[in-house]
């Protein structure tokens, strides 16, 4: 497969699956904004997330006061943004049409109709379609993954798909626990209400049912935090992800990518040997932090092997 | 005083002509509101496929639908089959043409063609002098322009021997009709056209460089801001192809790569869709991001087969077309099939002095114009434009050539007030590898506007159907 090709596939996924993370992520603070919270822990709560998402600056280069509104609009509809949802589908996009000739006409007709139908969601919608917005990514997302696994051939095309999309859910997932843990709302003396928020990530992240199931115990932050880790189960979770990337990496490997196997090979063997007690004693969210540097890492090695190579 | 076209579909009277007699009938009993929907169907569907086009000058990114017209055009057998044999008439003198040009320059020598005509035109590769490229072939995939004239016979009003593009939508209008109106198709034989691109694929691997026996074929695009990308990337997927930018593929020892997941890959066949200029920045403009650099190198150590060849453009410029005739003759010792639009060379003083005469009743078009850019029709003009061209005429005759106002034929077209008619014109596909090979048809442009000549897509022209009928 042409390196090109290869790399518009895995952005088409990766921006795509970051449009859902993100609709999952501000579908927490509506949920959050639904519980009896005092407006500064709000406001922290989204100055916490702007931040896992490297996104304070800009965000006041454009908007005045941090307020749930601004931050949803600049999150989710903002064109200029490049971090925003509608941007996001948008890139999916642009690079599906780069490879229309390598994805199956329905993959693309997904992701073009996803595309033009964003069009007519803006800023300007009404407070009760707003979660609606959020509900519509989040189908279009299982929609696409769904077209995808049922029509794409399995070579290639497919593994590097599947590259993109877990090398970004797992940034995602250590994202949102790492903005959970550095919120200051969340955390501290208030126990019910840090049990409620808690529960209220794993709504967002559809893993509420799944924790009860298995752990048919109270939320805690350390649970919550534990099963998205650890938990090779779990579609959401890093060790789920790191499975996935490594038996992709396999599949496609070639003579310049051995380094990158061995580095997959060896941050995976954290998750799957390592315990969460040790993680907890590095303390969580500077652990989350080193795991992210890594995940960059690894991308940037992917795309000197398969996707940019220098000759 | 301009004569009255001649309609495909019906006769003087409104009786329709006998081939199309069941389809008129079937429309006739068609309302106005279900057409209309089948329209916005049309409409809805392409731009879900995303079968787009982007326009130039307009703000990057922006696409545009072509606007499909659901009423179809109809060719009898018999048409076509005289049709077909002057379109392949025409191609192979054509390529016999390009061959000696850039190798004997017979026809030069005979005197049947002014020598800087060709060898002091911007299209003339000097290049390519004495390359020999397999099977003789340089224009592998030809789009004529053919018009009908008010007596009812098809004349040809442009080769297009570069990078002609179009035919994705002859294939997806086909798909389109069948998927709106496929009780049409069940009632009678019409040809089909699907087969385009395995035929395309087969003339592409005939050309391969000698010696090598699974040739590896690519798409070469500009990318996915070029006004066909669309078309670029369907044809390389129809094809089962790898859809290639400049920045995929590099030389190295005279042999071209493209870079892949597991290493370079060697390339035996471009199908390019790039004009000459920026195939090679090393050999044409250096500023071209979009190709290759040494890829002319390459080509002219016959290491990999471009398609269609460099230089090709010296027969399709607009001063060249007058000869095409004569090269028939020349060549193949034939009389030709399809004539030529009668056409005054301006920088010819005779012609010139013609033409500066009777400007109000010719359409002028730039020698190196095309898509419907650089032209003026005489009888749509106002008198300041024509005092413009006047000038600009007088300034650089060269540079222009005339005809007449054709009365392009019409079809009836579905508008906002029923159905109407509206001028037309036809572009076949003429490929050539090993034998030549038409798809029954091509690509029906319409002028949409009512009384407007100009067909072409960035000037608001229109796509039908094509159907050409089985015997």
């Amino acid at each position: 497969m042409l390196s090109r090709t290869a790399d518009h596939l895995y952005w088409m996924s990766r921006y795509l699956e970051r449009a859902e993370n993100l609709a999952r992520m501000i579908d927490a603070h509506q949920r959050l904004s639904l519980l009896p919270r005092a407006p500064e822990a709000v406001r922290q709560g989204w100055q916490a997330t702007l931040v896992s998402l490297g996104a304070g600056e800009a965000f006041f280069e454009r908007y005045e006061a941090l307020t749930a509104r601004a931050a949803f609009d600049f999150l989710a509809f903002d064109r200029q943004h490049p971090g925003s949802i509608v941007h996001c589908l948008r890139t999916a996009r642009e690079n599906a049409r780069a490879v229309r000739g390598t994805i199956t006409s329905d993959i693309w007709e997904t992701l073009n109709s996803t595309y033009l139908e964003s069009l007519s969601f803006t800023a300007a919608m009404p407070e009760s379609a707003r979660s609606e917005f959020l509900e519509w990514v989040k189908y279009r997302a299982h929609v696409t993954r769904g077209v995808t696994s049922a029509t794409l051939l399995r070579d290639e095309a497919l593994y590097f798909t599947r590259i993109g999309t877990f090398i970004e859910r797992a940034d995602s997932t250590t994202r949102l626990l790492e903005s959970r843990w550095r919120d200051p709302g969340g955390r501290g003396e208030r126990l019910r209400a840090e049990a409620s928020e808690w529960g209220v990530l794993l709504r967002a992240m559809s893993a509420f049912e799944i924790f009860r199931r298995l752990y048919r115990d109270s939320v805690t932050p350390e649970r919550v935090t534990e099963m998205l880790l650890m938990r090779d189960d779990l579609p959401q979770s890093v060790h789920r992800c790191l499975d996935e990337l490594q038996s992709n990496l396999a599949a496609v490997a070639n003579s310049r990518s051995e380094e990158t196997r061995r580095r997959v090979g060896e941050l995976h063997a954290r998750f799957h040997f390592g315990r969460f007690e040790d993680f907890r004693a590095e303390g969580l969210p500077h652990f989350l932090d080193r795991f992210q540097a890594r995940l960059r890492e690894l991308g940037a090695r992917i795309a000197d092997d398969f996707l940019v190579p220098a000759s | 005083m301009r004569a009255i076209p001649y309609d495909e579909m019906l006769e003087a009277g409104g009786v329709p002509r006998p081939h199309c007699r069941d389809y008129w009938g079937w429309l006739e009993a068609q309302s106005q509101e279900c057409l209309a929907q089948k329209r916005s169907e049309a409409d809805a569907l392409f731009h879900r496929l995303g079968i787009t086009f982007a326009v130039y000058g307009e703000r990057s990114g922006t696409e545009r639908l072509i606007p499909f017209d659901i009423v179809p055009r109809i060719l009898p057998a018999d048409e076509w089959a005289r049709l077909e044999a002057g379109l392949a008439q025409r191609v192979r003198a054509l390529n016999a043409f390009i061959g000696d040009i850039y190798h004997e320059q017979r026809i030069l020598r005979a005197g049947v063609m002014p020598p800087e005509r060709v060898l002091c035109n911007a299209q003339y590769r000097p290049e390519m002098q004495g390359v020999n490229v397999p099977g003789g072939i340089y224009a592998h995939v030809a789009g004529i322009d053919i018009v009908r004239d008010a007596n009812g016979s098809f004349c040809v009003l442009e080769d297009n021997l570069r990078v002609p593009s179009g035919v994705s939508y002859m294939l997806e209008n086909r798909k389109m009709m069948m998927r709106l109106f496929p009780e049409l198709f069940a009632q009678r034989p019409v040809e089909p056209v699907e087969q385009y691109p395995d035929l395309l694929l087969e003339n592409l691997k005939s050309v391969a460089p000698q010696g090598v026996s699974d040739p590896t074929v690519v798409l070469l695009t500009p990318g996915t801001y070029n006004s066909a990308y669309f078309e670029h990337a369907f044809l390389a997927q129809q094809m089962g192809i790898e859809l290639v930018e400049g920045q995929d593929l590099f030389v190295l020892d005279d042999v071209l790569y493209m870079r892949t997941t597991r290493g370079p890959q060697r390339v035996d066949v471009v199908y390019r869709r790039l004009d000459d200029d920026f195939l090679d920045p090393l050999s044409f403009r250096p500023d071209s991001a979009l190709g290759v650099p040494g890829l002319l190198t390459v080509y002219r150590a016959g290491h990999v087969t471009i398609a269609n060849a460099i230089g090709t453009g010296i027969a399709d410029d607009k001063s060249v077309y007058p000869y095409v005739p004569e090269m028939i003759r020349f060549y193949l010792g034939e009389a030709p099939l399809l004539e030529n639009v009668r056409t005054w060379i301006l920088g010819n003083p005779e012609d010139r002095a013609y033409a500066l005469d009777h400007l109000p009743e010719l359409v002028v078009k730039e020698v190196h114009g095309a898509g419907g850019y650089g032209m003026m029709i005489g009888p749509a003009a106002t008198a300041t434009q024509i005092e413009d061209f006047r000038s600009r005429i007088k300034a650089h005759p060269e540079r222009y050539i005339a005809q007449p106002t054709l009365a392009l034929s019409t079809s009836p077209t579905f508008s906002a007030t029923g159905v109407a008619p509206r001028h037309i014109d036809l572009r076949p596909f003429v490929l050539s590898g090993g034998e030549v090979r038409i798809v029954p048809g091509g690509l029906t442009r319409v002028a949409l506007r009512e009384g407007s000549l100009i067909v072409n897509s960035s000037q608001g022209g229109g796509t039908k159907d094509t159907w050409v009928l089985d015997a």
